[in-house]
C-alpha cells in the first residue's frame, strides 16, 4: 500500500531539505520525496499547512524497567509512551534485572518489543556483568543479540582501565560506550545540584565537577583507544567545556542532554513544591548558569543529541522523603512539547537543528537505521505541530509513571502522529487531524 | 483545630501558618510574637503550680524519627503546662521499623484525631512533606540538615533576656557550619532580627549559602570572636573525620575550640552557648562551659517557655482560654 503525506513542511537536515514537500511511502519504505508528487495509486494523507512532517524521532535514553520493575514500566507501556511522545525508536538502558548483561535479557526485550509493535526498541547492553564494574560483561555476544552499544548506566564505569578496555573490546563492534559520567567519591550521598538551593534546603550536594572529572578523564581514554565515547545526560557546564575540549582535538566524543536539564533549574526544588521529589533526579537539576551553558551548547552545535533520560518511578516509591526518594522523571510524553516552547519558540534554535537533535543524531551515533526520509529508508515518520497548545497533564500519561516536574504546564508545540515503518501507530485526537 | 488564616488577624496577635516548619516561613514580627509570648509562659514556669489550662483537650503527638532528649523532654514538658493529651512515639518502638512509611505512619496517628504532630526526622525537608499530607499542626523539632526552629527561637529568647534586643549585636557561631540545622534556622533569624553573624569553621564544614545570607564567613575563629556579644559552638560530631572533613579532635580543638584566652578577645559580657550536645574539649574547654559567661543551661530552661509559645499560638493563641 502506497500513501502520499501532502501538504505538510518537510524537514529532513540529513537531505538538506526543509520545505513543503510530499512524501511518498510505498509499504513500510520512503519511496519518494518531492514537490507535488503524483498520486501514483496511493492513499492521500492531507497535512495541514503549518505541520512538520520529519524523520522519526529516536530517543536513545530511555528505562523500560523490563524484566524486574515493572510496575514502574513495561516494555509495552514504554513504548506505547513513546510514541505518544512522536518518539519510533528507543533505547533502552541495561539496568534492568536482571541486568541486561548477556543474550538472553535483550532477546527477552526485543520479543517484548515485537510483542507491543510500536516503536522500535534498542537495547543497550552492559559495559560490565552485573553492572559491577569488575568484569566486561559478554560484549559480543550482546552486540550479536541486538545491543547497539554498552553501557553501565545508572552508575559510571569507575576504573579508567575498565572503561578502557570496555572501549577496545566495544570499539571492535563499532559500538560506543555510553557513559555515565560521575565520580562516586564526589557524589557520596548527595540527592542535589551542590549549590546556595541545596545548601538553604540542607540536602547534601553533588557538583558539577562530579559530572565533569569523569567527561575529562573519558576524552582522555577515547583518544587513547580511538574508540567513540558518548555522554549520557549531560547537565553541568564544566562537563560541556570538556566536550567542546575534545571535539576540538579531534577526539570521538559525542553527548546528549535531556529536556529537564535545559528547561530547569535546581530553583525548582523549592519552589512551588519544596522538597518535591519529582525534582530529584541524577544528574541533579543544576544552577541558572548550567542551564543556560546547556542551551548555548545546543545552539552552537557542540551537543549533539536530546535524549530524556526517561525514568519511571511509581507514585508510592516518590511520596516519600526527598533524600528516600528514587532519582529520575518520566520524559518521552513531554519532550516535544518542551523542545518546541523552549528552543525552537524561544528562539534558540530552528527546526531543522531540532530534528538533528532528536532524529539524525541519534541515528548516526548508534549506527540506527533511521534518522532520515531518504529513498529507501524505514518510513518512520514524526508529524509535529508546532503551534499546538500543549497542557501537560500528569494523570493522562500513557507512561505507566506518572512521575514529571511539568504537570499543568501549558506549552506550545506538540505531537500529531507517529509512524513506523509506514504503519500509523499514534494519533493524537487533539490536534484536529485525520491520519489513517 | 483553628489554625489562624493568613490576612484576617494582625500579624503581631498570631502565627499566619498552620505549621512551624522553619524560620525561613517567619516574619520578623511573627519571630517577636514567640518571644514575646514565651516571657509570659516561662512565668509560668516559676510559679508552684506550674500549670494552665490553655491546650486542655488538645492532643499532641512527639514523633521523634531520631533519638532525642533534650528537644522531646522540653516539647513533652511544655505541652503537659499548657495541659495538653501529649503522646511521645520514638522510632525505634514504631510500625517504622516494618517498612512503613513516614507518610503513613503520620495517616495512621492522624486518624486518631491529634490536633498537632511534633516531629523530628533525619531527612530535610520531612516536616514539610506532612505538612503537605496532614490535617494537624505540624511543628518541626529538626528535619535533617535543614532547620531546627524552636532551638533558634529559644537562642534569641535567651539572647534578649540578657541583652534586650538582637538587632546590631555581633554573634560568633563556631563548629560544623555545614551539618548543623541549628546554624541555617539561628542565621536565619538572628539575621531577620538586625544581628551581625559572624560564622566560623574549617572551609570544608561550611555551606555555600552563607555569603549570601547577608553572614560573615571566617576561618579565623579569633577573627570571629573579636568583640562579640555572643559566641556559639555548634558540636563536632565525630564521625565528620571519617569524611575527610578535618584531620583530627586534637587539630580542630586547636584551630577552633573555644578556650578562656580566645573569649577574652569577646565583649567582657559575652554570653558563651552551645545547644548540645557538648563535646568538651572538642569545640569548647570545660572551663569556658561552666565560666561565668555560659548561658548554656538557661538555654534549656527557655526551651520549655518558647515551645509553649509555640504550640499556644498555633493551636489558636489568644482565641482560645487566657493563659492565667
Amino acid at each position: 500500500m502506497k500513501r502520499l503525506f501532502r501538504g505538510g513542511r518537510v524537514v529532513d537536515p540529513v537531505n538538506g531539505l526543509d520545505g513543503d514537500l510530499d512524501v511518498l511511502v510505498d509499504g513500510d519504505r520512503i519511496a519518494r520525496v518531492g514537490r507535488d508528487l503524483p498520486l501514483d495509486g496511493a492513499v492521500v494523507v492531507e497535512v495541514p499547512k503549518g505541520f512538520v512532517v520529519c524523520p522519526g524521532l529516536i530517543d536513545i535514553h530511555v528505562h523500560l524497567r523490563e524484566p524486574g520493575q515493572e510496575h514502574k514500566e513495561t516494555v509495552a507501556t514504554g513504548v506505547a509512551s513513546a510514541v505518544a511522545g512522536g518518539f519510533t525508536a528507543v533505547a533502552c538502558m541495561p539496568n534492568t534485572s536482571p541486568v541486561n548483561d548477556n543474550a538472553n535479557v535483550t532477546a527477552f526485550i526485543l520479543a517484548k518489543a515485537a510483542e507491543a509493535g510500536l516503536a522500535r526498541v534498542y537495547p543497550i547492553g552492559a559495559v560490565s556483568r552485573g553492572q559491577k564494574g569488575e568484569q566486561l560483561a559478554d560484549i559480543g555476544e550482546l552486540h550479536a543479540a541486538g545491543c547497539v552499544a554498552i553501557t553501565d548506566d545508572g552508575h559510571p564505569v569507575r576504573t579508567a582501565l575498565l572503561m578502557r578496555r570496555a572501549l577496545e573490546y566495544a570499539g571492535m563492534f563499532g559500538m560506543p560506550v555510553i557513559e555515565h559520567s560521575e565520580d562516586p567519591s564526589l557524589k557520596g550521598e548527595g540527592v542535589a545540584h551542590e549549590g546556595v538551593v541545596a545548601a538553604a534546603l540542607g540536602l547534601r550536594g553533588i557538583p558539577g565537577a562530579c559530572e565533569a572529572i569523569m567527561v575529562e578523564r573519558d576524552v582522555l581514554l577515547a583518544e587513547l583507544t580511538g574508540s567513540a565515547v558518548h555522554v549520557a545526560h549531560m547537565s553541568a557546564r564544566q562537563s560541556l567545556r570538556a566536550v567542546r575540549k575534545g571535539k576540538e582535538a579531534g577526539v570521538r566524543i559525542t553527548c546528549e542532554v535531556a529536556p529537564h536539564h535545559f528547561t530547569l533549574t535546581d530553583e525548582s526544588l523549592r519552589s512551588p513544591v519544596a522538597y518535591d521529589t519529582n525534582t530529584k533526579m541524577n544528574p541533579p537539576l543544576r544552577e541558572a548558569a548550567d542551564r543556560d551553558a546547556m542551551l548555548a551548547g545546543l545552539a552552537d552545535g557542540s551537543i549533539d543529541v536530546i535524549a530524556t533520560d526517561h525514568a519511571p518511578h511509581h507514585a508510592d516509591e516518590k511520596h516519600v522523603e526527598f533524600d528516600r526518594a528514587p532519582f529520575g522523571i518520566v520524559g518521552l510524553e513531554t519532550a516535544v512539547p518542551l523542545c518546541l516552547d523552549r528552543l525552537v519558540h524561544a528562539g534558540v534554535i530552528g527546526l531543522p537543528r531540532l530534528v538533528e537533535l532528536l532524529s539524525c543524531n541519534p541515528a548516526r551515533i548508534l549506527n540506527l537505521p533511521g534518522g532520515s526520509l531518504s529513498v529507501g529508508a524505514p518510513a518512520d515518520i514524526t508529524i509535529l505541530a508546532p503551534d499546538l497548545e500543549v497542557r501537560v497533564e500528569a494523570s493522562r500519561l500513557v507512561s505507566l509513571s506518572k512521575n514529571t516536574p511539568f504537570d499543568g504546564w501549558e506549552l506550545r508545540g506538540g505531537v500529531v502522529a507517529t509512524i513506523v515503518g509506514g504503519r500509523t501507530v499514534y494519533v493524537n485526537s487533539g490536534a484536529g487531524v485525520v491520519v489513517s | 483545630m483553628s489554625a489562624v488564616e493568613g490576612g484576617n488577624v494582625l500579624p503581631a496577635t498570631a502565627l499566619r501558618g498552620k505549621d512551624l516548619l522553619g524560620v525561613s516561613e517567619l516574619t520578623p514580627e511573627e519571630i517577636s510574637l514567640v518571644l514575646d509570648t514565651a516571657e509570659a509562659m516561662k512565668e509560668i514556669g516559676s510559679r508552684p503550680i506550674k500549670k494552665v489550662p490553655a491546650l486542655r483537650g488538645k492532643t499532641v503527638v512527639n514523633l521523634f524519627f531520631e533519638p532525642s532528649t533534650r528537644t522531646r523532654t522540653s516539647f513533652e514538658i511544655a505541652e503537659k503546662r499548657l495541659s495538653a493529651d501529649t503522646l511521645s512515639i520514638a522510632a525505634g518502638t514504631s510500625s517504622v521499623v516494618k517498612g512503613e512509611t513516614l507518610v503513613d505512619t503520620v495517616r495512621t496517628l492522624e486518624a486518631m484525631q491529634p490536633d498537632m504532630i511534633v516531629v523530628r526526622h533525619a531527612s530535610s525537608g520531612a516536616a514539610h512533606l506532612l505538612s503537605r499530607t496532614c490535617r494537624s499542626a505540624v511543628i518541626n523539632a529538626g528535619d535533617g540538615t535543614h532547620e531546627h526552629p524552636t532551638q533558634a527561637l529559644l537562642d534569641a529568647f535567651t539572647i534578649r533576656e540578657h541583652k534586650a534586643r538582637l538587632s546590631n549585636l555581633k554573634v560568633a557561631i563556631i563548629g560544623d557550619l555545614l551539618h548543623s540545622r541549628v546554624l541555617r534556622s539561628n542565621v536565619l533569624l538572628l539575621t531577620k532580627m538586625g544581628a551581625r553573624v559572624w560564622a566560623c569553621g574549617p572551609p570544608t564544614l561550611v555551606p555555600v549559602d552563607l555569603p549570601g545570607l547577608g553572614v560573615q564567613v571566617t576561618h579565623h575563629v579569633e577573627e570571629a570572636v573579636r568583640d562579640a556579644d555572643v559566641v556559639m559552638l555548634l558540636r563536632i560530631q565525630l564521625e565528620r573525620m571519617e569524611g575527610a572533613f578535618f584531620p583530627s579532635l586534637r587539630e580542630y580543638f586547636r584551630l577552633f575550640g573555644m578556650t578562656s584566652a580566645r573569649l577574652a578577645l569577646a565583649r567582657p559580657d559575652v554570653l558563651v552557648m552551645h545547644p548540645g550536645p557538648m563535646n568538651r574539649g572538642v569545640e569548647i574547654a570545660s572551663d569556658v562551659a561552666d565560666g561565668p559567661n555560659s548561658v548554656i543551661l538557661e538555654q534549656v530552661a527557655n526551651g520549655v517557655a518558647v515551645r509553649m509559645a509555640v504550640l499556644y499560638l498555633l493551636a489558636g493563641g489568644a482565641e482560645h482560654e487566657a493563659v492565667v
